[in-house]
């Protein structure tokens, strides 16, 4: 996704090593409470917020965001780790389980919107949202509830569904599963701006999901698991058509 | 502005969407909230609540039925990751019950004792997203089509024995790479040879890859075996009987994520497969009175 805009390099970033060659790390969705497991495993979770306190742009959608958040509600028993730094309170699952998922078209923010400001097709999964928001984070898009799910949020009219805060930017929903990638711009815009600031010559942003390994053309042995990694999954349009198989084939890497 | 926050629930997009986030990740099966809690601190990015894991189904006989809802919704309950649960193959009325309990995702699913033996569900009437198995590309497609937003390789489920996993791996898999090679012209007669639907086959040629989520299960049992699935190309691993039949449930659960997660790391894979205690006896597939459940549907 993120190398379908000009001068942007995505890889996979699985250890510390990785994370110290980037410039951006997008922590996608998932399961926040395998994520955060896994990484308190490895240790990495100093290393993140090492990263994160280094000023370098994090982006975290959905699970990520829950990640990123300084407090959540909905934890699994013993609570769980978060990365923290936005300060903001997230509540896990909010909108529900899967039967409760659902696609809505949300707006862009006015500061990033293209000219045409259409909306952006969001795909909500198992979604966090966001309940209360510090003073120093900036609410880019909102999402209005409807009664039901007002009385969950206390008499709460709407909830933010994406946030940026320094060099943290969340979202709720997953710009990953659908093919605009005006969300991406906006997170590219961060690691530029950034880039700007410390001078640094490469434009790479680390992208932490799967990509295909590039062979070395020096040697005709590929190793079994570069060989078999499948392609990427599709993404849906942008639009919703109304077909039921509506993948964007056009970008497939 | 009502306009354009219309919402659109279950969408294919949305159900194949929590599909997506399981990849990368280990699905356990579990019988009670103790077993679903061990899985969720090892990591499981999703719990299959079941009454009785493959192995027993195996060795007590019987027909084998939906879970009872009782034990699904306490399961629900002690965890905060996604619940599975079992229907039986065609009983689209176990799946309305499972689908009102609020099961994340439905498994319809070959080792209970199907209850049509011509028809699988129709799973665009759901809400609630469905998981398939599949020995090959075509049963992969004609899963697809009925609705199914994410596919499993089927495997022996309950034998311990990865080898069916490897053979249904490969069979789809390569016919995926043969496909890619395929003159479009070509893709009708191959259509009507694997009985698939013609436009899916020509969208998994376009990607080099099944449209939606792809995993392994059925004799997962060591760090090893769910390394190797991923290896061969897979999204991720289901492992059932594996690991509440074994030693040390918590260590190789834990194990079992690890290699998951590193599964191109042959020093890690040596490290988290190390000290795991007894693994599960295991099955062989080729004796006389071997009863498949793969071969259950097609």
């Amino acid at each position: 996704m993120l190398r379908r805009l000009p001068g942007v390099n995505a890889s996979e970033v699985r250890n510390r090593q990785q994370l110290e060659a980037s410039d951006g790390l997008i922590i996608p969705g998932g399961e926040s409470t395998t994520m955060a497991n896994i990484a308190e495993r490895w240790g990495l979770i100093p290393d993140l917020q090492n990263f994160a306190q280094a000023e370098n742009p994090l982006w975290g959608t959905c699970a990520g965001l829950i990640f990123l958040a300084n407090r959540a509600v909905g934890q699994k028993a013993g609570g769980q780790a978060l990365l923290g730094g936005l300060d903001c309170l997230v509540h896990r699952n909010f909108f529900g389980g899967q039967i409760h998922s659902f696609e809505a078209l949300i707006s862009m923010p006015a500061c990033f919107a293209d000219p045409s400001n259409s909306p952006f097709r969001a795909v909500f999964i198992r979604a966090p949202a966001i309940l209360e928001a510090g003073p120093g984070v900036e609410i880019l898009s909102e999402y209005e509830l409807d009664a039901e799910e007002q009385q969950q949020a206390k008499g709460q009219k709407a909830v933010a569904v994406a946030v940026k805060s320094g060099n943290l930017l969340a979202t709720a929903f997953h710009p990953e599963l659908t093919d605009d990638v005006r969300w991406h711009a906006v997170f590219v815009a961060l690691v530029r701006e950034r880039l700007a600031k410390r001078q640094h010559p490469a434009t790479s942003v680390e992208e932490k999901v799967e990509v295909k390994a590039a062979a070395d053309p020096s040697n005709p042995y590929v190793p079994v698991w570069q060989r078999n990694r499948p392609a990427d999954l599709p993404v849906f349009r942008s639009q919703d058509s109304g077909e039921r198989y509506n993948w964007d084939l056009q970008h497939v890497s | 502005m009502a306009e354009s926050t219309k919402n659109l629930k279950a969408s294919f997009a949305v159900k194949v969407g929590l599909a997506q986030m399981l990849k990368g990740g280990v699905i356990m099966d579990v019988t009670n909230q103790d077993e679903a809690r061990i899985a969720e601190e090892a990591g499981a990015v999703a719990v299959m609540a079941l009454e009785r894991v493959p192995a027993d189904i195996r060795k007590n006989g019987g027909v084998a039925r939906m879970s009872d809802p009782t034990m699904i919704t306490s399961i629900r309950k002690a965890v905060t990751i996604p619940v599975m649960a079992k229907a039986r193959i065609g009983h689209y009325v176990e799946a309305q019950i499972l689908e009102a309990l609020g099961c994340d995702y439905i498994d319809e699913s070959e080792v209970l004792t199907p209850a049509d033996d011509a028809h699988h569900i129709n799973k665009h009437n759901f809400q609630a997203p469905f998981v398939c198995g599949c020995r090959d590309l075509g049963e992969a497609l004609r899963r697809v089509a009925e609705g199914a937003a994410m596919i499993r390789t089927k495997g022996e489920a309950g034998t311990g024995n990865v080898v069916e996993a490897v053979r249904h791996c490969r069979a789809v898999m390569g016919a995926i790479r043969a496909l890619q090679t395929m003159d479009d012209d070509e893709l009708y007669v191959y259509a009507k040879e694997i009985r698939a639907p013609i436009e899916l086959i020509r969208q998994t040629k376009h990607l080099g890859r099944l449209p939606v989520v792809n995993f392994a299960a059925g004799g997962v049992s060591t760090p090893a075996d769910a390394a190797l699935m991923m290896q061969m190309g897979v999204d991720g691993v289901f492992v059932g009987s594996g690991i509440f039949k074994s030693g040390d449930p918590a260590k190789r659960a834990r194990a079992i994520v690890q290699a998951v997660t590193h599964y191109n790391e042959p020093k890690i894979l040596a490290e988290v497969s190390s000290g795991l205690g007894e693994a599960m006896v295991g099955i062989d597939c080729r004796t006389k009175d071997f009863n498949s459940y793969a071969a259950r549907s097609e």
